[in-house]
């Protein structure tokens, strides 16, 4: 059940795209869980608000928009930068206080946070502009290695990974090609 | 396996183990000469080496502290990474991709074949290509390149039969699997490639070269080589009369060692080589050792770089298989019809999924960019390396405040782009896009440089001791017991892959160091 509610909201996401529109990624329970609206995952943030939790993860998703990735991935990359919160109070104020910007200038533009800009355009426009301050470097150099460097994502890209333990690709399809 | 006292005033120190430092220190070695070479990384044997991008970079790298300067993008992205070199035993051909080049005849005397070129520092080197053949001759017999000595080209991978098919199409006549220190079948007790990929992680299956696992167990074995790990060198001494007498350097526990020497040869690459010689000034030699000339981190070259990515329609899984194994040479010409002096080469490269979203537009991001990662198993993708002019003004120097580790003045970098180097690589970008779109491609991406891996230059050979550091045997002009042995020796650059210059010049090197020795010059 829980995999075919995925299928569904994922193909609502494409609808909704070529719409213009996405959909939002999260929500924030009472008690202070994210809770991914597709329902594949959820975090307890242990250094940052819940609600600046949410939001990067929409962030993630608007910096490296990959269609065929679950959000359970761009969730993965923010929970890395909510440990290093936890020890770098830095860090921490770099995110809580780039969230309330980017919020604030949402709000000014359509009366509404960043998480609610139903449109991606919207809310790319947005990060356009802080795209070479430190809070959007943070969060997108996170991205290099929380979503490409996750092996679990590397199937969706059609990479292989390590490959000597299997005697390498000279019998797996090293020179397989066949349309040219 | 020999281990020589800090006081025998009789050893040749030797700092690095890469391609120079490694093969010297085998060559003397097997002649008897008493050799240590002291590596400032760790030893990392191949079953130490994994099959993973980044893990693997934390392990080898040289991440220890530098700074950039210039115009170059690399000073942008990376502005603590001038160089993707490796810190460990073996240096730099642990990561190395093979392609094993000869320089072409011009390229040995650039300044009378390409004339003056303003803001460029041009030099022909001391050395001619026949003077250097009968050691290339060697060194590819050393290193088993493929189409030399009678060993098959390697097999073409996916990635190569793209770039081979569109090269035809565009009317390129010298396309193939290259001339790679890899073995594409048995031989010097090792095996034949397995196209595991990750050659730039170390080679899982010993197919590919590497001093680490050819040369110096190979000198080890005379029980004239001990190599010392983790052994660091911050300061080479000298005597009253000017001769160098040793070297200070810090043990892996950070304690400074003090290691006698009859001769020392500096093999620590572009980078930390003329940066040794610069923290070594003294009294007597103020500007640094053997920097009579000025010109001791100068010249910094880079080679002109770019890689071309492609999408296709359909999958090629570019990375299954030798990483370098593929080659069109037809631009590597001296045709300045073209807009430009010099040449520059073609070459199959690919990353894995890691670097490529590191290194294919870094900084950017977005739904365009995304889009592209999003086909990386139906990319294909090339290498361009060129010749770069040497430029006085890209120099590695001293820097002012910042200090290391080990309380030594860290390297500065500093590059610009010459505005040769610019319109080759536009040129280079343009003729790669057509081999690729010739091929089908949907897309073509230029890649801007990446940190280097070829650095070379600052402490270049020359005739008059007054134009660089070295002289045609890599000794230096000032001090006669004290060599460089390394690309920064390289008076230009070429348009190939440096290895095996690096190589051969370190077999020539070897037999003179040996003779001056006998002759009890040095």
């Amino acid at each position: 059940m829980e995999r075919a509610g995925t299928h569904h909201l994922l193909s609502r996401r494409s609808l909704l795209k070529t719409a213009g529109a996405t959909l939002i990624v999260a929500a924030v329970t009472p008690a202070g869980l994210v809770l991914g609206i597709d329902r594949a995952w959820s975090a307890a943030p242990e250094a940052l608000d819940p609600e600046t939790f949410a939001t990067l993860v929409q962030m993630s998703r608007d910096i490296y928009p990959h269609d065929q990735l679950e959000d359970r991935f761009y969730a993965a990359a923010v929970s890395t930068l909510d440990a290093g919160a936890k020890s770098d109070a830095g860090l921490k104020t770099t995110l809580e206080d780039g969230v309330a910007v980017l919020d604030k200038s949402a709000m000014a533009a359509k009366s509404t946070g960043y998480r609610g800009l139903a449109d991606e355009a919207d809310r790319v426009a947005l990060l356009k502009d802080i795209e070479t301050g430190p809070f959007f470097q943070a969060v997108r150099g996170n991205l290099v290695t929380g979503i490409y460097n996750n092996k679990e994502a590397w199937p969706i890209f059609g990479y292989e990974g390590e490959s000597a333990s299997k005697g390498g690709y000279i019998e797996r399809g090293f020179d397989d090609i066949d349309w040219l | 396996m020999a281990t020589f006292d800090l006081n025998d005033t009789g050893v040749v120190v030797i700092i690095g183990s890469g391609a120079g430092g490694g093969t010297l220190g085998n060559e003397l070695a097997q002649k008897g000469v008493k050799t240590v070479i002291l590596e400032a990384g760790g030893r990392h044997e191949i079953q130490d080496f994994e099959n993973d991008e980044w893990p693997m970079f934390g392990k080898i790298s040289w991440l220890d502290k530098r700074t950039t300067s210039g115009t170059w993008r690399v000073a942008k992205d990376f502005a603590g990474l001038p160089a993707w070199i490796v810190k460990a035993v073996g240096g730099s051909t642990v990561h190395w991709a093979g392609a094993s080049l000869r320089l072409q005849e011009h390229e040995f005397r650039i300044k009378s074949a390409y004339g003056d070129i303003a803001g460029a520092n041009l030099l022909d080197w001391p050395l001619t290509l026949a003077e250097l053949e009968p050691y290339y001759a060697r060194a590819e017999d050393k290193l088993g390149v493929t189409r030399t000595n009678g060993i098959p080209g390697l097999p073409g991978s996916n990635n190569f039969k793209v770039f081979e098919a569109g090269a035809k199409k565009v009317g390129y006549k010298d396309v193939h699997t290259g001339r790679m220190a890899i073995n594409s079948e048995p031989r010097d007790g090792r095996g034949a490639c397995l196209q595991i990929g990750f050659c730039f992680q170390g080679c899982q299956s010993g197919a590919k070269w590497s001093t680490l696992y050819v040369e110096i167990p190979k000198g080890e074995a005379t029980g004239n080589l001990e190599v010392r790990p983790d052994s660091q060198v911050l300061k080479i001494e000298h005597d009253a009369s000017g001769k160098v007498t040793g070297v200070v350097y810090a043990d892996k526990d950070g304690n400074q060692q003090q290691q006698k020497a009859r001769a020392v040869c500096v093999a620590g690459n572009s980078i930390e080589s003329p940066r040794l010689l610069l923290n070594s000034a003294s009294a007597m030699f103020p500007d640094g050792l053997a920097n009579s000339s000025g010109q001791v981190g100068k010249n910094y070259m880079r080679h002109m770089t770019g890689s071309v990515y492609a999408i296709f329609d359909k999958p090629v899984h570019m990375y299954r298989g030798t990483t370098m194994a593929g080659i069109i040479t037809d631009e590597s010409k001296h045709d300045p019809s073209r807009g430009f002096v010099g040449g520059y080469e073609m070459e199959t490269l690919a990353l894995g999924l890691p670097f490529m979203s590191a290194f294919l537009n870094p900084g950017d991001w977005g739904r365009e960019f995304a889009a592209a990662l999003d086909k990386y198993d139906h990319m294909a993708g090339m290498w361009l390396v060129g010749e770069d002019m040497p430029q006085e003004k890209n120099a590695v120097s001293l820097h002012a405040t910042e200090k290391d580790q080990h309380g030594m003045p860290v390297p500065n970098v500093h590059f610009d782009d010459h505005p040769n180097d610019i319109a080759m690589r536009d040129h280079a970008f343009e003729r790669g896009s057509a081999v690729y779109d010739a091929a089908g491609a949907v897309r073509t991406l230029h890649t801007p440089p990446y940190p280097s891996t070829h650095n070379l230059g600052t402490n270049r050979m020359s005739e008059r001791a007054q134009d660089g550091v070295v002289n045609k045997h890599g000794q230096t002009h000032d001090i006669p017991n004290l060599f460089v042995s390394d690309g920064s020796q390289f008076t230009t650059g070429g348009a190939e892959n440096p290895t095996l210059t690096i190589v051969a010049l370190a077999i020539r090197q070897a037999e003179y160091v040996a003779d001056q020795m006998s002759k009890g010059n040095i």
